[in-house]
């Protein structure tokens, strides 16, 4: 049996819970230090992305197992308003949350693989895995 | 992968272990080229962070528990500053695809420009055009007709680079689709001013100057839309006179009427169109003086109108310690015989 955790995000404090659950399970499957960091911090704006534009969401997060490799899959859902313009916000340099955010082309770059589903009005998912080397 | 991490683990224990023992500024120097090691194997942050704390644990006989442990505060906070180095790179790249883009645009903007020789007996011609970037909004256009007249054009687009560019491009396909007006100044700048009307945005003019050169009666007839007055130099006089006109700017209004202006030459007399570049260069942050234009001109007025603009160039360059704030044109027609 696989593990998998669900993190509701409705408070930064979801954001931290989700990060926990994220680091515990990277370790458990044998991710570096490096590597756990990475995957936290990849978590973490997933996270902030629901909580400073869609309010709520979750965060789901769980272990792969695919043709002996092993890796962890994040996956962030929400039913906000959704990016009217995907390409825009994967554009280096154009950070959606006004800081200094990693942003999404962040998050790309810290995991593998890195999959947005966004509907104007009707809400965001995005999945991203990172295998372990 | 592993191999090469495994080399700089090594390579970074023992210059860790000689800098603890020695404390010498060899080492550090080692580190320093260490790091451009580093970058060149694209290690990020926090991989140096957690390098340093698996290369410190091993060194170190009874290395203090907090102090280890703050390492991986350290890497935490250095993933961000990895993100920042990686997006500064993929901007990079963007930047050089951008610059190769732009050089392709000048290319072909260069093509839009006339570079045949004119060969007339009666005249000799020259003509220097230097973008302050990559792409120009000045244009200039010459040709000689059958009969050996010529008409010569410096138009200004206001503003600078790509859009200026694009708008310059616009300029060149206008002019060609009327031909039949190409000797009449007047007449060619109220055509020309209808379709820049119709074409570009309110919020952008373009200054022009047309000349045409009649080489029987040694006529130059000119009219202008709101452009730099152009020079007439006469050789009897060794004197410069600004050629005032009036006349709207292209674009603003789409019936506007220009008045044709006509100057005699006498052999040796010539006529200069220019662009703000040339009359706005800057030395030591002041407008250069109209005089001191006037005196270039004057100094090189011996060699050939080709050499002429050259020269005048080279020396506004060299004052203007080679940063060009503006396109620069500048266009002489004198009369041989």
């Amino acid at each position: 049996m696989q593990v998998h955790t669900h993190v509701e995000i409705t408070s930064e404090w979801g954001i931290v819970a989700a990060r926990q659950a994220g680091r515990k399970l990277a370790r458990e499957v044998g991710f570096g230090s490096v590597d756990q960091a990475r995957i936290t911090t990849a978590i973490s704006e997933l996270a902030r992305n629901i909580y400073l534009y869609a309010n709520k969401g979750q965060i789901k997060i769980e272990e792969l197992a695919d043709a002996g490799k092993r890796g962890i899959k994040i996956t962030a859902v929400d039913n906000g308003p959704g990016i009217k313009d995907v390409r825009r916000v994967m554009e280096d340099g154009f950070t959606t949350s006004g800081g200094l955010g990693a942003g999404l082309p962040g998050v790309k770059r810290l995991m593998d693989e890195f999959i947005i589903d966004s509907e104007l009005n009707n809400g965001t998912k995005i999945s991203a895995i990172k295998w372990l080397r | 992968m592993e191999d090469k991490k495994l080399t700089m683990y090594h390579l970074y224990k023992e210059m860790l272990n000689n800098y603890m023992q020695s404390k010498s500024e060899h080492t550090l120097y080692s580190a320093q080229q260490f790091s451009k090691e580093m970058l060149e194997k694209d290690m990020s942050p926090e991989e140096v962070v957690s390098l340093h704390k698996s290369v410190i644990t091993e060194l170190v006989n009874d290395p203090s528990g907090e102090l280890l442990d703050s390492f991986d505060l350290l890497l935490e906070v250095m993933i961000g500053y990895g993100l920042a180095h990686r997006e500064h790179l993929s901007l990079r790249d963007r930047q050089r695809q951008l610059d190769s883009e732009l050089n392709v645009a000048a290319r072909m903007q260069q093509s839009l420009l006339p570079n045949n020789k004119i060969e007339v007996e009666a005249v000799d011609f020259g003509v220097k055009s230097v973008p302050a970037g990559k792409m120009s909004g000045d244009y200039y256009h010459y040709f000689v007709d059958e009969h050996g007249n010529i008409g010569a054009a410096v138009a200004d687009v206001i503003g600078k680079g790509v859009p200026a560019a694009m708008c310059m491009s616009m300029i060149k396909y206008a002019m060609d689709s009327l031909p039949e007006q190409r000797l009449q100044p007047a007449a060619l700048l109220e055509n020309l001013n209808r379709v820049v009307a119709r074409n570009i945005d309110d919020d952008m003019f373009i200054t022009m100057v047309y000349g045409s050169y009649d080489s029987k009666k040694h006529q130059f007839h000119f009219a202008s839309a709101g452009h730099e007055p152009c020079l007439y130099y006469s050789a009897d006089t060794d004197d410069f006179h600004e050629l005032k006109t009036k006349g709207l700017v292209l674009g603003v209004s789409s019936k506007v009427r220009y008045e044709e202006y006509v100057r005699d030459l006498n052999p040796g007399d010539f006529i200069v169109l220019l662009s703000d570049g040339v009359t706005e260069c800057r030395i030591n942050g002041e407008f250069i003086e109209m005089k001191h234009i006037k005196q270039i001109i004057r100094k090189y007025k011996h060699l050939s109108a080709q050499q002429m603009v050259d020269q005048v160039y080279s020396e506004l360059e060299k004052i203007q310690e080679f940063q060009l704030r503006d396109d620069f044109t500048l266009l002489i027609l004198r009369r041989n015989v």
